[in-house]
């Protein structure tokens, strides 16, 4: 899963290093990621899992480094397949 | 009938504005402009000795400027671009033609290098950078001009064309910030000598989609905007009337604006929605200026 959230981050994150020199918990925002280009990880992110981000998750903590992030598509997997 | 359009109706029964036929398009009648103006030295009054520069552009923008901006990520959905036609003999006859017989005859026309402006200060950050850095101290500025939002609405406070009156800080964080704070005590100081009763809290703008509901959520998580509220038509949902918004960096950045030591300016802009406050003036104290209570009457400069 991690890895999956490190190409979508290189491919849509707009960072000013590669991310394979990025920690798990290192800042995504201090590293480049705007505002926007959050956005756009988060919809490839949803697409790539096939879940969807509820409103709560829908901010700036959820995509604040690669273990949050993980964390969140971690749970909304692990509901959808509870629901299942 | 509802509270909007009942607001709406009292404000064509008294000629205040005019219908055209299309909702949140419409014209202005005299008293209505003469209120607007009388609001506008008040801003003059509070401002004036800031120093600010004064530029006025007309409410069309250069789209490449429209499209760097970045609005079209944000707002997709109210944004309004110019088309013309621009064909030859043939497609004008067919053009005539299309609208004879009354089908769609809009489909030719081509964009042109016009974007109708959707903020007042959006003609402004190209213009400073084309200066080169900001003079020691940052950068004032006074803008005014029609803005267009296609959100077609019997709400007479959610109008397609408006005027918005700016003033736009540039400098370091603490000066932009500063300016921010200054212009919210003035906004409620300047409210409550109109007889208004307001509100300040943080700003919810219509952002478009599930992209939206997060820029959404960042902008209120991180304060950045913050609306001065009015009771317009509703006292239970009152209008934005003034807003107040840091954009960080983020403008700095992406029109190249840098300070005398060559780092990124931070940004800060107040806006008055002149059309809400004279809306709100009206609903508030009544249709007829002549019997709006006379500490009102003297705070815009009414004659006795």
């Amino acid at each position: 899963m991690q890895q999956t959230i490190r190409d979508i981050l290189t491919k849509h994150g707009g960072l000013a290093m590669p991310v394979d020199q990025i920690a798990d918990t290192a800042d995504l925002y201090a590293a480049g990621l705007s505002s926007f280009a959050s956005v756009q990880v988060m919809l490839a992110v949803e697409e790539a899992f096939d879940v969807e981000f509820p409103d709560n998750l829908l901010n700036r903590k959820s995509f604040q480094n690669i273990a949050a992030i993980t964390d969140a598509v971690g749970s909304l997997v692990g509901d959808r397949e509870a629901v299942a | 009938m509802d509270m909007q359009s009942s607001l709406l109706d009292r404000l064509f029964d008294a000629g205040l504005l005019i219908d055209t036929g299309v909702e949140g398009l419409y014209g202005r009648g005299g008293a209505f402009e003469d209120v607007i103006a009388r609001f506008e030295r008040m801003i003059d009054a509070y401002g004036g000795g800031d120093g600010a520069e004064a530029m006025r552009f007309p409410p069309g923008m250069n789209r490449a400027h429209f499209e760097t901006s970045g609005y079209m990520k944000s707002f997709p959905q109210l944004a309004g671009t110019v088309h013309s036609f621009c064909g030859g003999d043939l497609d004008h006859m067919s053009l005539l033609q299309c609208m004879e017989v009354g089908s769609d005859w809009t489909q030719e026309q081509k964009a042109t290098d016009i974007v109708l402006t959707p903020a007042a200060c959006y003609p402004l950050y190209p213009t400073i950078a084309r200066r080169g850095p900001l003079p020691a101290g940052g950068g004032l500025y006074d803008l005014q001009s029609y803005c267009f939002r296609h959100e077609p609405s019997n709400d007479p406070a959610r109008q397609q064309l408006f005027r918005m009156r700016e003033y736009v800080c540039m400098g370091t964080q603490e000066h932009v910030t500063n300016f921010r704070q200054s212009w919210m005590d003035r906004g409620l100081e300047m409210m409550d000598k109109v007889g208004l009763d307001v509100a300040i809290d943080v700003a919810n703008d219509p952002f478009f989609g599930r992209a939206g509901r997060m820029l959404a959520n960042n902008q209120r998580d991180q304060n950045l905007k913050f609306e001065l509220l009015i009771p317009v038509t509703s006292a239970a949902k009152p209008t934005a009337c003034m807003s107040f918004n840091y954009h960080q960096d983020a403008f700095g950045a992406k029109w190249g604006l840098t300070l005398e030591d060559g780092s990124v300016a931070h940004t800060a802009c107040v806006g008055f929605g002149l059309e809400r406050i004279a809306l709100a003036l009206f609903s508030r104290h009544g249709m007829e200026i002549a019997e709006w209570p006379q500490a009102v009457r003297e705070a815009l400069g009414y004659p006795g």
